[in-house]
C-alpha cells in the first residue's frame, strides 16, 4: 500500500505532514468561518424576511439598508474583497496572513450569500402559517422560532450544505494571502512546481469532504421532512 | 356578542385604493352559527378578520363582549386572539409538527403544565373524533382530518369565538357535510358563537342560524337563515337562493322546446314558492281535490333550512280556467308565492 502510494503520489508522500497540516488548516478555517457566517446569515436572513414588505416586522428602512448592502457585498469578487479588507482583518483579528487572516474574509464572503439562501428558505414557508400562528396568539419572537426556523428547517440545511460546500471553494482562495490550507498546498507545490500529483491528492481529499458535507445534509433534510 | 361600528378596511394596490370593507355595522348575538356570504372579493374574509385583528380596521371600532379590541395595545391583543380560535380552508398545520404537537402549539404558554398540556390535547382529539392519531404528520391525514386537527387546535386555550375561512372549501362534499356536523355540535356543546365565511349557501343551509350577505364590502342583507332566504330581496341573494335551487330551470326548459314543458290547450305552468312556514300542509292535494284541478309536478326542491322546510314546485296544471284562478287565489292567501310562467288557458 506505503508503496503504491508513493508510486502514485511520490510529491505528496514525500510532504506528508504538510499535507496533513494543509487538510487540518482547510478543516479550521471552514468550521470557524462556517460556524460565525452561520449565526450571521441567519440573523440577517431573518431580518430580511421578516422586514420585507408584508413581512411581520416590515420596515422598508432596515430592509432596504440590508438589501443593498448584501447585494454590494455579493458583487465583490472574493479575490479582492480578500486584499480590501486587510486593514479591518487586521483591526479584528490582529493579524491579515494565515488561518487566522482569512477567518474575516471569509465571513465577508460568505454572509451575504447565506443570507440570500436563508431568505429563500425562510420565503418557502407558506403565508397561512405564519396567519394561522398570529391567530393563536403568537408575537413576533414565537413566529420566527416556532414557526419559520422550525418549519424551514429543510430549506435552511439545504442553504447551509450549499454554503458550506462553497465555503470550501473561498478557503482555496484564501490561500492567496497566505492562509495554508489545501487551496494553497496545491497552488504551491502542485502549480507552481508542476507537481501535478499534489494537485490531484489535493482535489480527492476536497471532493471527498464536498461529498461529506452533501451527505449529512441530505440525512438532515430527510429527517426534518414530514 | 361581536359589535362592528362603522368599521371600514381599506387596502392600496397598484396606486388604487380598493373598500374591501366599507362602514359596516354589524351585532353578531353569543352561541351562534352565524354565516357570512358573498362572491370572492365581497370582503367577506377582511371582515371576518377584523374581529381577530388580523386585519386592522382603517375606521371604525370591533368590540367583542366588554372589550374594544380595536383600541388593544399589541400584547393585549395578542392575550385576546388566543380566546378567538380560528380555521382556514388549506387547514394551515405545522407541518414539521404531529398532530400533537400542532394542537399541544397554543398552549406553550398557558402556564399548563407538561402533564396537563397532554390532558388537554388527547381531550381536544376525543372531541374532534382523531385520539388514534396524535403521533402521526399533517402529510399522513386526509383532508377532512387535517380540517378536524386544525379545529382541535383552534380551541385549545377554550375560545368563546371561533372563526371559519372557508373551512371546508377545499373538502368534498361528504367530508364538508362531517366538518359542518361537527362544528354544529361544538356549537352545541360548547356553547362556542361561530362565524362562518362562505360562497356556499349548502353551509349556510346546513348549519347557520343567521346569515349575513355581502356584496362589494357592504352588508346587504342579514338575519335569521330562513327569513332572509325565503324572502330575499336584493338580487345577490336571490342568486345564492336560486344556486341550490333547480326551479329557474324551467325558463331553460321552455326556451328550448323541451316536450315537458310543451302545454295543451287549458294548461299552465305555474311556479309555487313556499315563504312561510307552509310547505308541512298538504297543499297540492289541498286544491286538486277543491277546485278539480291536476297538478303534474314536473320539479320540485324543497329544503330544510333550521326545523322549516323552503323552496317549491314547478307544475303543470289543468283545469278550468276560473278554477285555476280561485286555487292561485288560496294559495296566496296560505302565503304561497305563485308565479304564472306559461299559461295556455281558454279565456272565456
Amino acid at each position: 500500500m506505503q508503496e503504491f502510494l508513493i508510486r502514485i503520489f511520490p510529491n505528496v508522500m514525500s510532504k506528508l505532514p504538510g499535507f496533513y497540516e494543509s487538510i487540518y488548516e482547510t478543516i479550521v478555517m471552514v468550521g470557524w468561518s462556517g460556524s460565525i457566517s452561520f449565526i450571521f446569515g441567519l440573523i440577517l436572513g431573518i431580518c430580511l424576511t421578516v422586514t420585507k414588505k408584508g413581512g411581520i416586522l416590515q420596515n422598508n428602512v432596515i430592509f432596504k439598508i440590508l438589501d443593498t448592502v448584501i447585494n454590494f457585498l455579493r458583487s465583490i469578487p472574493f479575490v479582492i474583497l480578500l486584499a480590501s479588507l486587510i486593514t479591518l482583518t487586521r483591526l479584528i483579528s490582529g493579524t491579515s496572513i494565515g488561518v487566522e487572516g482569512a477567518i474575516v474574509p471569509l465571513v465577508f464572503g460568505t454572509v451575504p450569500f447565506f443570507s440570500r439562501q436563508i431568505e429563500t428558505a425562510l420565503a418557502e414557508l407558506d403565508p397561512g402559517l405564519v396567519e394561522a400562528a398570529q391567530s393563536m396568539g403568537s408575537g413576533p419572537m414565537e413566529i420566527i422560532f416556532r414557526v419559520y426556523l422550525k418549519e424551514c428547517i429543510p430549506g435552511i440545511v439545504r442553504g447551509t450544505t450549499i454554503t458550506a460546500i462553497s465555503l470550501i471553494g473561498l478557503t482555496a482562495m484564501a490561500g492567496a494571502v497566505g492562509a495554508g490550507g489545501l487551496g494553497d498546498f496545491a497552488i504551491r507545490f502542485g502549480y507552481q512546481r508542476n507537481q501535478i500529483d499534489v494537485t490531484y491528492a489535493s482535489v480527492i481529499v476536497l471532493v471527498l469532504m464536498v461529498s461529506i458535507i452533501q451527505i449529512i445534509g441530505n440525512i438532515v433534510v430527510k429527517k426534518n421532512s414530514h | 356578542m361581536i359589535i362592528f361600528e362603522n368599521v371600514s378596511k381599506s387596502f392600496e394596490a397598484y396606486g388604487k385604493t380598493v373598500e374591501a370593507v366599507n362602514d359596516v355595522n354589524l351585532r353578531l348575538e353569543e352561541g351562534k352559527i352565524h354565516g357570512v356570504i358573498g362572491f370572492s372579493g365581497a370582503g367577506k374574509s377582511t371582515l371576518v378578520r377584523c374581529i381577530n385583528l388580523l386585519e386592522k380596521p382603517t375606521a371604525g371600532k370591533v368590540i367583542l363582549g366588554n372589550t374594544e379590541i380595536t383600541s388593544l395595545p399589541e400584547k393585549k391583543l395578542r392575550e385576546e386572539r388566543k380566546k378567538i380560535g380560528m380555521i382556514f380552508q388549506q387547514f394551515n398545520l405545522f407541518s414539521s409538527r404531529t398532530v400533537f404537537q400542532n394542537i399541544a402549539y397554543p398552549l406553550k404558554h398557558s402556564g399548563m403544565k407538561k402533564n396537563e398540556i397532554k390532558d388537554k390535547v388527547n381531550s381536544l382529539l376525543k372531541l374532534v373524533d382523531l385520539h388514534d392519531k396524535a403521533e402521526a404528520y399533517p402529510s399522513q391525514l386526509s383532508g377532512g382530518q387535517k380540517q378536524r386537527v386544525a379545529i382541535a387546535r383552534a380551541l385549545a386555550n377554550d375560545p368563546k369565538i371561533l372563526l371559519s375561512d372557508e373551512s371546508t372549501s377545499a373538502l368534498d362534499p361528504q367530508t364538508t357535510k362531517s366538518i359542518l356536523r361537527l362544528l354544529k355540535e361544538l356549537n352545541g356543546k360548547l356553547g362556542i358563537t361561530i362565524v362562518v365565511i362562505t360562497h356556499e349557501m349548502q353551509v349556510i343551509k346546513e348549519i347557520c342560524d343567521n346569515v349575513v350577505v355581502m356584496e362589494n364590502g357592504k352588508i346587504v342583507e342579514q338575519g335569521d337563515v330562513f327569513q332572509v332566504f325565503a324572502n330575499p330581496v336584493k338580487q345577490i341573494t336571490k342568486d345564492f337562493v336560486d344556486s341550490t335551487s333547480n326551479l329557474s330551470m324551467i325558463h331553460e326548459l321552455i326556451k328550448d322546446r323541451v316536450p315537458i314543458a310543451r302545454l295543451n290547450e287549458g294548461e299552465c305552468i305555474l311556479k309555487f314558492t313556499y315563504i312561510a312556514h307552509s310547505a308541512s300542509e298538504a297543499l297540492v292535494s289541498y286544491i286538486s281535490r277543491k277546485y278539480n284541478l291536476n297538478v303534474n309536478i314536473i320539479f320540485g326542491n324543497i329544503e330544510l333550512i333550521g326545523e322549516y322546510p323552503i323552496g317549491g314546485l314547478v307544475s303543470i296544471v289543468s283545469g278550468a280556467s276560473e278554477d285555476i284562478t280561485e286555487a292561485i287565489e288560496y294559495l296566496r292567501n296560505k302565503d304561497v308565492e305563485v308565479e304564472v310562467i306559461l299559461d295556455a288557458r281558454i279565456s272565456h
